[in-house]
């Protein structure tokens, strides 16, 4: 592994760790501060060792995170690996389709989805379900989806959430023009986008960047960089650390552990100020990892060295927390009795709202198409409801 | 009443409705301050601002994506796409976004996103300035299509457009846009239906279909063939997404014969599913299969070959001819005393 790294040499053959995202040991990483040039040096609060390291500039945005709340992180962690572990059995056993675990991330969307306030609007891609977790998402809403009982798991202005985007980076464009809106409207809420590193090399991520430039939009680019684009490794996206090309769009940016809830609430927070006092947009690049398959569907073991793996898995997320709570006297049995408790009663709301979830009806299919009435589709459905009416049984002689 | 170009018709419709919503906004390329290149957008970012008539920078994907958000947020973008050519860097939001995101969201978010296209030949425009790229988004279940071929329907229909909560893609002849006509401001959006085709021409021999910028074109045809006894029914279908096939049928059921025809190439486009459906509904009145008369399957011509491409009075009068078992290109020499 390399150290943190300015130089990363990032060709695709160029090692399992191009984006030096490694940990520094040392911890307490010197950083310039915001609006730098750059932003290759990582904002982290606490080591993967679980030493909490003192930050001149980033200690004052989590003054408020006591050991209730740094707590209450680390149960939100636990609760969200806990879904996703609960989501992946359902898909073994056959009750989903398919699920795209984010294990290895839950630091970088709890850490940020927690830092933002419920009039705040997320447009994300599929693997954000611990983001959606903090907006409140009824449980079995998560899953809908992935069994094929619905193209959207809900009504994104329940919980101000877009319904999961599968085309790579198109939500980032829509968090900008929905930021435009904001402005439109004179409100102070900020449009957040979640995606990917294989995302930044889309046209639409780097237009979405133009734009939220040159209309100063209020909008948070949050950049998941989990190393791993399916098969392909960041380095194949990107030859320089992703947040430095922010700043050539005239967009500040931070690059954060992004194993480190503390660090990524932080800098989430940092970010939501500037946008809602009319700095304009932030791009944050969490540097994490996708410890599981793409989804699943996938095989990491056909692309990926094992041992890139143990490396991860030692800076994990909720380890390094779980150390810091328990050198502070916080991890008591009581305490981890209770978050154990709340996961596995997630977990079974979570089964049970897959399991009861209602079937669609046939007629669905034409449903929601349009919102106004359409002569096209009325035939077609017409003509599809006699057809399944032709299956019915002939009524009996004498039953008329 | 009052008289007034095609294009002065939709900046009078724009203006209406913004005047009458304020959530109904602008973007596009150089829409603002330059009115855009035809001027359609003349004057609109001097009355109601920058923050309702937004220069966009030049990324057309971006545009259309914005205006997603836009809507998202409760808003009714009317987007400029500046020429049809330029559409494509746009197709990926319009179709996967713009169009299935009301059916994504079970209903929960609308898009009323209306999409102005400039589009169609004969102003000898360099390559990716005339295109007719209609049938991508008639293909796309989700979006309305209309295109409209005179003033007064550029009038209401952009304002039923703007009205609709379902996207549409507003097809503009740019080759008519200096074209005058008679328009009544006063006249509601909400009394006429933006789906329903309109009969330009009565007639009883042949049933001609068409939109937008052919649809002067047709009714030429028709006044032509009249002096040669033939009594041409021209249809302006104005929505094209739906199709009001009703109201095709009906005619086709009188006169037998049904001529399509249109600038876009022919082979998958609209003329081979208006044959198709009317086919399917009325076979059994047609006194011969339903010819189409359109583009050829090419990339758009350099100028000054256009009018090769395009069809014009005398290639649809041939159409006509064929429909009518006459004398045509390709029934060979001309034979005496051929029956209707």
């Amino acid at each position: 592994m390399t150290e943190d790294s300015t130089q990363p040499g990032a060709g695709p053959d160029s090692g399992s760790d191009p984006q030096g995202a490694a940990p520094s040991g040392t911890g307490g990483t010197v950083h310039p501060g915001p609006g730098r040039e750059g932003a290759d040096d990582l904002v982290r609060l606490v080591d993967h060792h679980g030493v909490r390291h003192p930050d001149r500039h980033y200690d004052a945005l989590v003054a408020d995170v006591d050991g209730a709340a740094l707590q209450k992180l680390y149960e939100d962690m636990v609760v969200v690996r806990r879904i996703d572990a609960e989501a992946t059995a359902l898909q073994r056993q056959g009750e989903l389709a398919l699920w795209p675990p984010l294990l290895g991330q839950e630091a970088a969307q709890i850490g940020s989805g927690r830092a933002l306030r419920s009039d705040d609007f997320v447009f994300s891609s599929y693997r954000e379900n611990a983001v959606a977790y903090c907006r409140g998402v009824d449980l079995g809403d998560i899953l809908r989806v992935w069994r094929g009982n619905a193209s959207s798991g809900w009504d994104p202005y329940t919980i101000n959430m877009a319904t999961p985007q599968v085309i790579i980076g198109a939500q980032t464009l829509h968090a900008t023009g929905y930021a435009m809106g904001i402005i439109n409207d004179g409100a102070d809420s900020v449009a957040v986008t979640y995606f990917g590193d294989g995302a930044t090399s889309q046209g639409d991520v780097n237009e979405a960047m133009v734009f939220a430039a040159s209309y100063q939009a209020p909008v948070i680019f949050f950049c998941q960089n989990n190393h791993w684009a399916i098969s392909e490794p960041v380095g194949l996206q990107a030859h320089v650390p992703i947040a430095r090309r922010a700043p050539g769009f005239g967009i500040p940016s931070v690059r954060v552990d992004g194993n480190d809830v503390l660090a990524c609430l932080a800098v989430t927070r940092e970010a939501l100020t500037r946008a809602r006092s009319g700095g304009g947009p932030t791009f944050i690049e969490a540097v994490t990892y996708r410890m599981g398959p793409h989804t699943t569907a996938d095989d990491p073991t056909r692309y990926r060295d094992a041992n890139e793996l143990e490396d991860w898995a030692a800076r994990d997320p909720l380890a390094r927390i779980a150390t810091l709570l328990d050198s502070l006297g916080l991890l008591g049995a009581d305490y981890s009795d209770a978050v154990k408790a709340k996961a596995d009663a997630v977990a079974a709301e979570l089964r049970e709202g897959c399991l009861s979830m209602p079937e669609p009806a046939p007629s669905d299919v034409f449903r929601h198409v349009y919102s106004e009435p359409n002569s096209w589709l009325e035939r077609q459905q017409d003509h599809y409801e006699r057809y399944l009416a032709s299956f019915a049984p002939a009524p009996q002689e004498g039953t008329r | 009443m009052s008289t007034m170009t095609f294009g002065r018709a939709i900046n009078a419709g724009l203006r209406r409705a913004m005047d009458e919503d304020p959530k109904v906004i602008l973007m596009g390329e150089d829409i603002g301050k330059l009115g855009g290149v035809f001027r359609i957008t003349d004057g609109l970012q001097k009355d109601f601002g920058a923050h309702r008539v937004l220069d966009s920078p030049l990324a057309e994907a971006a545009i259309m994506g914005t205006a997603v958000g836009m809507a998202y947020r409760g808003y009714r973008p009317v987007v400029e796409i500046q020429f049809d050519g330029f559409i494509y860097p746009a197709f990926d939001q319009i179709v996967c976004q713009v169009a299935k995101l009301h059916y994504r969201t079970q209903g929960a978010v609308r898009m009323p996103i209306t999409i102005r296209v400039p589009f169609g030949g004969g102003i000898g425009s360099p390559e990716h300035h005339s295109e007719s790229p209609e049938a991508y988004f008639t293909h796309t279940s989700g979006l309305r299509v209309v295109s409209v071929s005179n003033p007064q329907d550029a009038y209401t229909m952009i304002q039923q457009a703007i009205r609709s909560d379902d996207p549409v893609l507003y097809f503009e002849p740019k080759r008519r846009y200096h074209v005058k006509g008679e328009v009544d401001e006063a006249v509601d959006p909400a009394s006429s239906d933006m789906g329903a085709a309109h009969v330009v021409t009565r007639g009883t021999d042949v049933t001609l279909v068409t939109y937008g910028p052919l649809v002067p074109t047709a009714r030429d045809a028709a006044i032509a063939a009249s002096d040669d006894g033939v009594s041409i029914e021209v249809i302006d279908l104005r929505s094209l997404a739906p199709i009001d096939f009703a109201t095709v049928e009906g005619s086709v059921r009188r006169t037998g014969r049904l001529v399509v025809t249109h600038e876009a190439a022919q082979s998958g486009g609209l003329g081979a599913e208006i044959a198709a459906s009317i086919t399917e509904r009325c076979f059994d009145f047609l006194e011969h299969a339903p010819v189409r008369v359109t583009g050829f399957d090419i990339p758009y011509p350099y100028s000054k070959l256009e009018f090769h491409h395009l069809p014009d009075l005398d290639r649809i009068l041939d159409g006509v001819d064929r429909v009518l078992r006459r004398p045509n290109s390709l029934s060979g020499p001309a034979t005496e005393g051929a029956a209707l």
